[in-house]
């Protein structure tokens, strides 16, 4: 417990310290809102959407979660690279607490990123529908950034350096990103792409954080809590698994 | 006297190209054993088998009576560790970097903040425990790491090239703190050098490792005696047929001194 613990706090100190990371991972969220917000808005508006910005703000929280997330997992490569992964590696801790430590660091460190973009999003004209709703809200940013940290955990467990990343950048994040409805409604799309966005898990973190923040939820609230729960769960073990497994 | 390590036979195949090839020797418990040995010879590829880093292809190893394969938790316990790279978090303070040892050690608050204070003081870095670690010399990092090393009071400890690139007179200052722990706590200490000077100042017992091969072990004076040769240079010339390169050797520190420098 107290292993884990301490490499939780690890990830905070580190995040707390980097206040260029933090003002840094704020500027996308902050384009998306404002030059798509604004300039799709109008559009939206007079194709019967409603405020776009309504329907923009969940998604992009949960765009800057999953930024966040995938690259506080990512960073056991830059510890392999300076090393401090082998402080790690040899101390007489489960390599299943070391994975959740910094799962659960990284996580907490993209869900606060994810709050503060919450409140960027309020004065960018978002109103969330009801108070009420928003501690579940939370619980939602903390299953995706939960996820994500997971997957880029495992990610990481696999490359030896950051010369895969843009790969994954483009191949997997961008695309999950996009078929996720976090920009656009999903219904408008055409069947390979709707069973592709069915797949995705983004698009149940995504439809979570509209369906506590705004009342949309497409899936209902329970599907989407409890697909994301066991994806946590099984790429937790793949993780850890992977982890267990890396030799420097 | 027991022996604290034991290998035989040990083997680490790299896509057929064999960096330790069937070497074998014991540590006893409480001495200081130097493993000397050029650039590539194979010296940090032994010692992450030896701690739990890597796997080896063939052999045995007994690490305080564990096999690190089997038993990698019981192995883990045993020892503390400076590695050849430096293996601090930069954005913590000498003091963070401390304590999470020491409690990924699982070492109780009271005495750890006793000994994070002891240690600290000891290696002359008390003063500066507040300050980002990014921001220390390689000097005062080593001494840092030798000090979290030392934080749970391991049996064994491990030094790979604890020295390299740095000054004579903190190598000095270093090979103090480690003979007066080794002194003073009876921890078994295994280094690794390419320091011929430094081998036979501080070991007790050397074994010389050239292309994955023990070529001989012994006390210092045994290998002098062996080779008959009045110092461990020379023997060291007789034993591998060559000198131990040490321009080379300087050259290849100050290309991983700029590579670290750049990596920043
Ligand atoms: N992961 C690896 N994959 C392939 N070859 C490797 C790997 N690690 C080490 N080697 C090779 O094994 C040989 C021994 O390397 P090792 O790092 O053990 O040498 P060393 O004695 O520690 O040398 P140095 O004084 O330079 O640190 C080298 O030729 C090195 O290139
Ligand atoms: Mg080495």
């Amino acid at each position: 417990m107290s292993a884990i613990y301490i490499l939780w706090l690890r990830q905070i100190k580190r995040y707390l310290r980097s206040r260029a990371r933090i003002i840094g991972s704020l500027g996308q969220p902050l384009l998306f809102l404002i030059a798509l917000g604004f300039g799709f808005g109008p559009i939206y508006q007079r194709a019967g959407g409603g405020n776009y910005i309504q329907f923009l703000a969940p998604g992009v929280i949960a765009m800057s979660i999953i930024f966040v997330a995938i690259f506080s997992g990512l960073e056991i490569i830059w510890d392999r690279q300076f090393g401090f992964l082998k402080e790690t590696l040899v101390a007489p801790v489960s390599r299943l607490s070391i994975m959740m430590g910094r799962t659960l660091g990284g996580a907490t460190v993209a869900s606060m990123q994810g709050i503060i973009v919450f409140f960027v999003s309020l004065i960018a004209g978002f109103r969330p529908v009801s108070v009420m709703l928003l501690p579940l809200a939370f619980i939602f940013i903390f299953l995706c950034a939960l996820l994500f940290t997971a997957f880029g955990t495992a990610i990481a467990s696999l490359l030896e350096d950051m010369q895969g990343f843009q790969l994954i950048m483009n191949f997997v994040i961008m695309p999950l990103f996009f078929f996720s409805g976090a920009l656009f409604p999903l219904q408008g799309l055409p069947k390979t792409l709707q069973v592709v966005a069915r797949l995705n898990p983004l698009s149940y973190a995504v439809d979570g954080l509209r369906g506590t923040l705004v009342n949309g939820a497409r899936f209902g609230l329970m599907t989407d809590f409890w697909i994301l729960a066991i994806i946590v769960g099984v790429l937790m073990t793949i993780g850890s698994y992977l982890f267990s497994k890396i030799q420097i | 006297m027991k022996n604290i390590i034991e290998v035989k036979n040990l083997t680490k195949n790299f896509n057929g190209f064999v960096a330790v090839n069937s070497i074998s020797f014991l540590v006893k418990e409480g001495e200081i054993f130097a493993f000397l040995g050029p650039n590539s010879a194979g010296k940090t590829t032994t010692v992450k088998m030896l701690t739990t880093l890597l796997k080896p292809t063939r052999g045995e190893i007994r690490v305080n009576g564990y096999d690190p394969i089997t038993h990698p938790h019981n192995v883990r316990r045993s020892f503390g560790i400076v590695f050849q790279d430096q293996s601090l978090d930069d954005e913590l303070t000498a003091y963070e970097n401390m304590e999470f040892h020491g409690i990924l050690y699982q070492v109780p608050k009271d005495i750890r903040q006793e000994r994070i204070e002891k240690l600290l003081k000891f290696v002359e870095l008390w003063n500066r425990k507040d300050d980002l670690v990014k921001h220390f010399s390689g000097g005062m990092k080593r001494r840092l790491e030798i000090a979290r090393g030392f934080l749970h009071q391991p049996k064994i400890f491990f030094l790979d090239e604890p020295t390299l690139g740095l000054d004579s007179q903190t190598r000095n200052h270093i090979w103090n703190y480690i003979k007066e722990l080794n002194g003073k706590e009876k921890t078994t200490v295994f280094f690794t050098t390419h320091y011929i000077e430094e081998a036979d100042r501080v070991a007790n017992r050397v074994a010389i490792i050239d292309n994955g091969i023990i070529v001989a072990q012994g006390s210092p004076q045994e290998l002098k005696e062996l080779t008959q040769s009045s110092s461990l240079e020379e023997a060291f010339l007789k034993l591998t047929g060559h000198t131990i390169r040490e321009e080379e050797a300087a050259a290849i520190d100050r290309l991983r001194m700029r590579r670290k420098i750049m990596r920043r």
